[in-house]
């Protein structure tokens, strides 16, 4: 018969109805997924017990494609077909990946969307693709150990993932045949695991050293919301960096100095990395290298040789740290909780070197390599209804703001950063021109106030609005943001109701380091920043008047206007160009006034005129109410 | 008229309660529902009703409404693995039939 798990008090399901529902912690090198049970979060492991699998897929030709240790195996014969490293991809464009492409052997080819795909033996995949098959490969073994269908997942993505990014993921889910209850920062996963949110108010920081990848999250926790404060890392630092360092000192001691066998190489790496892990334990441990004439040479690696190796590696994490702590404005003593994430934080060195810096003990008693599939299962296990309603839900912050450009080349914020999500926030805007019909909405993420310092994330334009005068219109654009972190925009002219619209998809974007730089570049630049808006926003007026002055000498210059009084105006207007051209904004904004003056007794005759003729041809009653 | 829990069953529910910070025990029931007449009821207990009755095996309270005793009276509580599942196996002496899936059954 069927096995039957612990529900908790009045939860339990009608037969065949059971609400399975499971995290998946989606990595650049591994994943897992992970379900609660009787009240347990645990990760499932696969038919040999092993948890993590290798988030690698091998393409092979007539044939599915094999996920997981098998396609791991083949990538030393079948390099081309053989994806790794996906998630480094995923809604990137081919530009980003081509930069990319220095560290991934792949052949890529232009999709039609902009979207990257990858050459294989069973034809073009995208990586979207890619990440679907891994996410099948976790479902199916999530099916087979529940034993039924599920009824949806939560996803972990990096905090700094920005829209197009969890869009991919969420289409990979999709791809799938994954229900996605929601996409969850790590990070904020990590401190789930170990119930932070259970508490009322704190600020975390969650540490995460993987195998090749560092990140940094500061969290601050109120009222049940998790906000980012910060985040920093190194897209190329991880624990594959020590076993390289391990590895070089063996060749060294071994009295070798080059290596350019790959085969030899790779097994030193094996060595230096089970030496490594041994260290976690032991004192010392027995390490050999075969070298090419046969001979053997044998040595000991103890704990303090180990350390001097991985201790630069170590202090290159801190950097980041240090940064983020800044970024949020806080300092090591402000942290309540420090979290460790990912294998790497099983040395003993990085667990002191962490608390050395921070003044306190990490939080260890989870495996750091599941930590954050378990805390998407708590999750995943609140959304299917599984727990009471006064299990407080978690709600997620956006990371970065969003808003929309505007005349001038500036950004205006429709939604702030740390916002909570779902959110819908909108904004008027009207028309800069006399009688234009059409307007371009630009959807811009980042923290800059220049469209050329902020990420492009779409472009849609809204027409057949009425010709009128410009400030006229008023065109409301409403900007929402789901569950999900994921952003849809409409705009609509208010007085014909004609809209537009459009839901952000994957099309192109920046690498990690870009996204994090423009998060440091916010603060940095903040003066800076400051003084470009000034300068635009006076450059936008004095275009405004220019355009306006201009209109009315050519329609009522003749009529109102002296040739001294005309020449007086133009040469004001003259000045006034020759400020827009130059970069203070103290001296446009002078130069309009001065434009302002010259043509004050001209903008009086025009509205006299313009009264009088509005008056012409009717009797002072008619004007009574 | 008793039921009881093996040990492998008991130390993975202790762990279970141990995890989850509270609770009496265990509450086993029989309700009437699923496809072949009655499904059983394994929920965590916070408190425990006055008519209840608990039976303590292995460290661990069982606790039970008395209607649903007549149909578990001698009932063993087992947990098994098969395959990659693993979960709670009632071992109910009073059963005549199941459904294919042995998640409900009659008496």
């Amino acid at each position: 018969m069927a096995l039957l798990q612990i529900s908790e008090p009045g939860q339990t399901t009608a037969p065949h109805e059971h609400r399975l529902a499971v995290g998946i912690d989606l990595g650049t090198t591994n994943s897992l997924v992970a379900t609660v049970r009787s009240g347990m979060a645990k990760t499932l492991p696969d038919a040999s017990g092993r948890h993590l699998l290798p988030s690698v897929v091998h393409y092979r030709a007539h044939q599915e494609p094999e996920v997981g240790e098998a396609a791991l195996a083949a990538a030393a014969e079948d390099p081309l077909n053989t994806i790794a490293s996906v998630k480094r991809l995923m809604g990137r464009g081919l530009v980003d990946v081509k930069r990319l492409g220095e560290l991934l052997p792949y052949e890529f080819a232009a999709g039609d969307t902009g979207m990257p795909r990858l050459r294989t033996v069973s034809g073009e995949r995208s990586p979207v693709e890619v990440s679907a098959e891994i996410l099948k490969h976790l479902k199916q073994r999530a099916e087979a150990t529940l034993g039924g269908a599920l009824v949806g997942a939560v996803i972990t993505v990096p905090a700094y993932f920005d829209e197009a990014q969890r869009q991919a993921t969420k289409d990979a889910a999709t791809v799938a045949g994954l229900t996605v209850l929601r996409l969850l920062n790590e990070p904020t996963a990590a401190a789930v695991a170990y119930g932070l949110d259970q508490q009322a108010e704190g600020v975390f920081a969650i540490y995460d050293l993987g195998g090749g990848t560092f990140d940094i999250s500061i969290l601050r926790l109120s009222q049940g919301v998790f906000e980012v404060l910060a985040t920093a890392g190194d897209s190329a630092l991880g624990g594959d960096d020590m076993d390289h360092a391990i590895a070089d000192w063996m060749w060294t001691q071994a009295g070798l100095s080059q290596h350019n066998d790959r085969h030899a190489q790779r097994r030193l790496l094996r060595d230096a990395r089970a030496a490594k892990e041994a260290l976690t334990d032991a004192d010392s441990h027995s390490v050999n290298v075969t070298r090419p004439d046969g001979s053997v040479w044998t040595g000991m690696l103890d704990r303090s040789t180990l350390q001097a190796l991985v201790d630069p590696l170590i202090e290159r994490t801190l950097a980041p740290t240090r940064r983020a702590l800044k970024d949020a404005g806080l300092r090591p003593s402000d942290i309540q909780e420090v979290v460790l994430v990912g294998g790497s934080t099983r040395m003993p060195r990085v667990r002191n070197q962490v608390a050395t810096y921070f003044g306190k003990n990490p939080l260890t008693n989870i495996d750091p390599d599941k930590v954050v599939a378990i805390g998407a299962a708590i999750q995943a296990d609140i959304l299917a209804g599984n727990k009471p309603d006064a299990e407080m839900l978690l709600l997620d912050v956006i990371p970065l703001s969003l808003g929309l450009e505007i005349m001038g080349g500036m950004v205006e914020k429709i939604i702030p950063r740390n916002s909570t999500i779902p959110t819908t926030r909108a904004q008027e805007f009207t028309t800069f021109k006399d009688g234009q019909t059409a307007m371009a909405i630009h959807v811009l993420q980042g923290e800059r106030e220049l469209v050329t310092d902020c990420r492009s994330l779409a472009r849609f334009e809204l027409r057949n609005i009425p010709p009128m005068v410009a400030g006229a219109a008023r065109i409301r654009v409403t900007f929402q943001v789901d569950a999900d972190g994921l952003l849809s925009v409409m705009a609509r002219e208010e007085t014909t109701g004609v809209a537009a619209h459009i839901e952000v998809k994957p099309s192109y974007g920046l690498t990690d380091a870009e996204i994090e730089r423009m998060l440091r570049d916010s603060i940095s630049h903040a003066d800076a920043d400051m003084v470009a808006r000034q300068l635009r926003e006076q450059q936008v007026e004095a275009e405004r008047v220019l355009e306006a002055v201009q209109a009315a000498l050519q329609s009522d210059g003749e009529r109102f206007l002296s040739a001294d009084e005309r020449a007086r105006i133009e040469s004001s207007m003259a000045a006034l160009r020759t400020a827009r051209a130059g970069s203070v904004a103290s001296v446009i904004k002078q130069a309009i006034h001065d434009v302002d003056q010259a043509t004050r007794d001209f903008a009086m005759r025009r509205m006299d005129a313009g009264v009088r003729a509005a008056l012409a041809g009717h009797r002072l009653d008619e004007f009574r109410s | 008229m008793a039921i009881s829990i093996t040990e492998a069953a008991a130390t993975h529910v202790r762990k279970s309660l141990d995890k989850r910070g509270k609770g009496e025990g265990l509450r086993l029931g029989v309700r009437t529902a699923g496809c072949s007449g009655m499904a059983y009821v394994l929920e965590f207990a916070d408190s425990i009703n006055p008519e209840e009755q608990i039976f303590e095996s292995h460290g661990v309270k069982l606790i039970i409404d008395p209607k649903s005793l007549v149909y578990l009276d001698g009932t063993v509580l087992d947990y098994r693995k098969e395959g990659l599942n693993e979960g709670f196996k009632f071992d109910n002496p009073n059963v005549k039939g199941e459904c294919g899936c042995g998640e409900s059954f009659t008496v």
